[in-house]
């Protein structure tokens, strides 16, 4: 087989076995039971409904909402974080004040932060919001000021024999340089912050596509739905991080790249 | 000729090194050097001897434990844009393009001007055509040559190589060399070339510095302003001086 055609056919032959092993598994159809490849595509049919008295369908305004609630915790965090690294990273002094901080915070399971955040915010959005926040800024932080620390010293001399200090050598010399490496962190980042909303909302919040599992569920076991939301969940996620590690092959950072 | 002005002074330098749970390295010990201004001057010597320590003492990238090194008569307090580092590793920056590596220096300057700095360099290293690549899309000669034209952009006074051209292949070095000396010829600078090849310090040095090894001393240091150049490397005179550098450094000439 030549390689272009493997690269296709290998993949959907995969999927293929797999879609015929499900359709054989049998009882499909009590609720309750591992539904049918067909009673999936039936609950994606269903959620694609406007609701009477709704304007979109509920599996388009649940994903919506948990792409909103992601967006808005990885921006924040990454605004923050960034800065914060590349500052952790360049003075050994805020290194020094901050790093066992951040180290005590970072293993913490962002599952844990769940009762913290329902005692903090009353309302869902920024509920979720702060628990993706807590979830990828300290691996952000982390992945920034390591990146810096390990910039070649002879990018930061060259720089300096050209005058170039203050926030011009952050500008021109330290963010570009660790930046590879920062766009990484921001992809493992952002895998984790989708981890972590669907855990959120299936816990403490009431709608997203984690809540549509923890709802199915509890509405007499709907188990095609909830299939129907993995497989969203599954697809979105690749979808983020498809459109992330495209950034990481762009003319200024790729250079990060051929050097593994 | 006038009598040449002492561009750089050396005065008994010394630098050591520490590392924790290591024996103190002494690299330099009462070193004195003296560079004349538009002079290039090699410093020739073992791997490891101290040959980048002293250059990046004289850049200004690491004070001396004592002695005093002065730059046209004042001490030298830390790197100047108007003594530029050609460094051993590639020193340029992989996230801009060639064109924007040789302007780095230029900040502040009106941007006609420096287009023009730019452009001038570009085509004097021969780098026509890659202004607008990346590094990783260039060869180690072009890299080199960005480096040097990064360097030379800046109109320093002083050049520090640091085996500049050492990670390129043979032919490609040679051709370096005769253009270093091409541009030093159109545009003099002052320059201290450190390198651990005899052949290359007898081909571009005015004056090589032997050294020894760790603590660095000068072992002895060879006048060839007697050849200018383009220097014939048949002639006897060459020849001469190289089996002398060769004999210097404690190298056979037959193998």
């Amino acid at each position: 087989m030549r390689p272009a055609l493997a690269r296709w056919l290998l993949p959907a032959m995969v999927f293929g076995l797999l879609l015929g092993a499900w359709s054989l598994v049998p009882g499909g159809s009590g609720v309750t039971d591992l539904p049918s490849p067909a009673r999936v595509l039936r609950a994606f049919v269903d959620l694609l409904e406007v609701p009477p008295g709704e304007r979109v369908p509920r599996l388009l305004a649940y994903a919506i909402a948990s792409v909103f609630r992601v967006t808005w915790g990885f921006v924040l965090a990454a605004t923050l974080a960034i800065p914060l690294g590349l500052l952790m990273g360049w003075y050994q002094r805020v290194f020094w004040a901050l790093n066992p901080l951040v180290q005590i915070l970072r293993p913490i399971s962002p599952i844990a932060w769940i009762p913290v955040a329902i005692l903090l915010v009353r309302n869902d959005d920024p509920r979720s919001i702060l628990l993706i926040f807590v979830s990828t800024f300290f691996p952000i932080v982390v992945t920034t000021a390591a990146a810096v620390r390990a910039i070649p010293p002879v990018y930061v001399r060259a720089a300096a024999n050209f005058g170039c200090r203050g926030s011009l050598l952050f500008r021109k010399v330290i963010l570009p340089a660790t930046l590879p490496q920062i766009l990484t962190g921001l992809r493992i980042a952002a895998g984790v912050a989708w981890l972590v909303v669907v855990a959120a909302e299936m816990i403490a919040i009431d709608s997203g596509l984690g809540y549509l599992i923890i709802d199915a569920r509890n509405a007499g076991g709907r188990y095609d739905r909830i299939v129907a939301a993995m497989l969203t969940i599954g697809a979105i996620g690749l979808a983020l991080d498809t459109v992330l590690r495209r950034l990481e092959r762009g003319d200024r950072v790729k250079w990060g790249q051929a050097r593994g | 000729m006038a009598e040449a002005r002492i561009k750089v002074s050396l005065r008994g330098v010394a630098k050591s090194f520490a590392e924790r749970g290591k024996p103190k390295v002494d690299v330099l010990h009462a070193f004195d050097l003296d560079v004349l201004e538009g002079e290039i001057v090699c410093l020739l010597g073992p791997s490891g001897c101290g040959k980048t320590t002293l250059l990046d003492l004289c850049a200004g990238f690491e004070r001396p434990d004592a002695g005093r090194i002065t730059v046209d008569g004042q001490p030298v307090t830390g790197p100047d844009p108007r003594r530029v580092f050609v460094f051993q590793e590639r020193g340029i920056f992989p996230w801009m393009t060639a064109s924007e590596n040789i302007a780095f220096g230029l900040r502040g300057k009106r941007r006609k001007r420096v287009e023009e700095v730019v452009e001038r360099y570009i085509a004097l290293m021969g780098l026509d055509g890659f202004g607008d690549a990346y590094p990783h899309e260039l060869s180690g000669g072009m890299k080199q040559r960005v480096e040097v034209a990064r360097a030379l952009a800046v109109d320093p006074d002083i050049l520090f190589m640091d085996e500049p051209f050492g990670s390129l292949d043979s032919l490609t070095r040679l051709k370096m060399r005769s253009e270093l000396i091409r541009i030093w010829q159109a545009e003099t600078r002052t320059i201290l070339f450190v390198t651990h090849d005899v052949d290359e310090s007898v081909q571009i040095g005015q004056r090589v510095v032997v050294m020894s090894e760790r603590p660095a001393r000068i072992r002895k240091i060879v006048d060839l302003s007697g050849l200018p150049h383009p220097r014939d490397l048949d002639s006897r005179e060459y020849l001469a001086v190289r089996d002398e550098l060769f004999a210097a450094v404690g190298v056979p000439t037959r193998i």
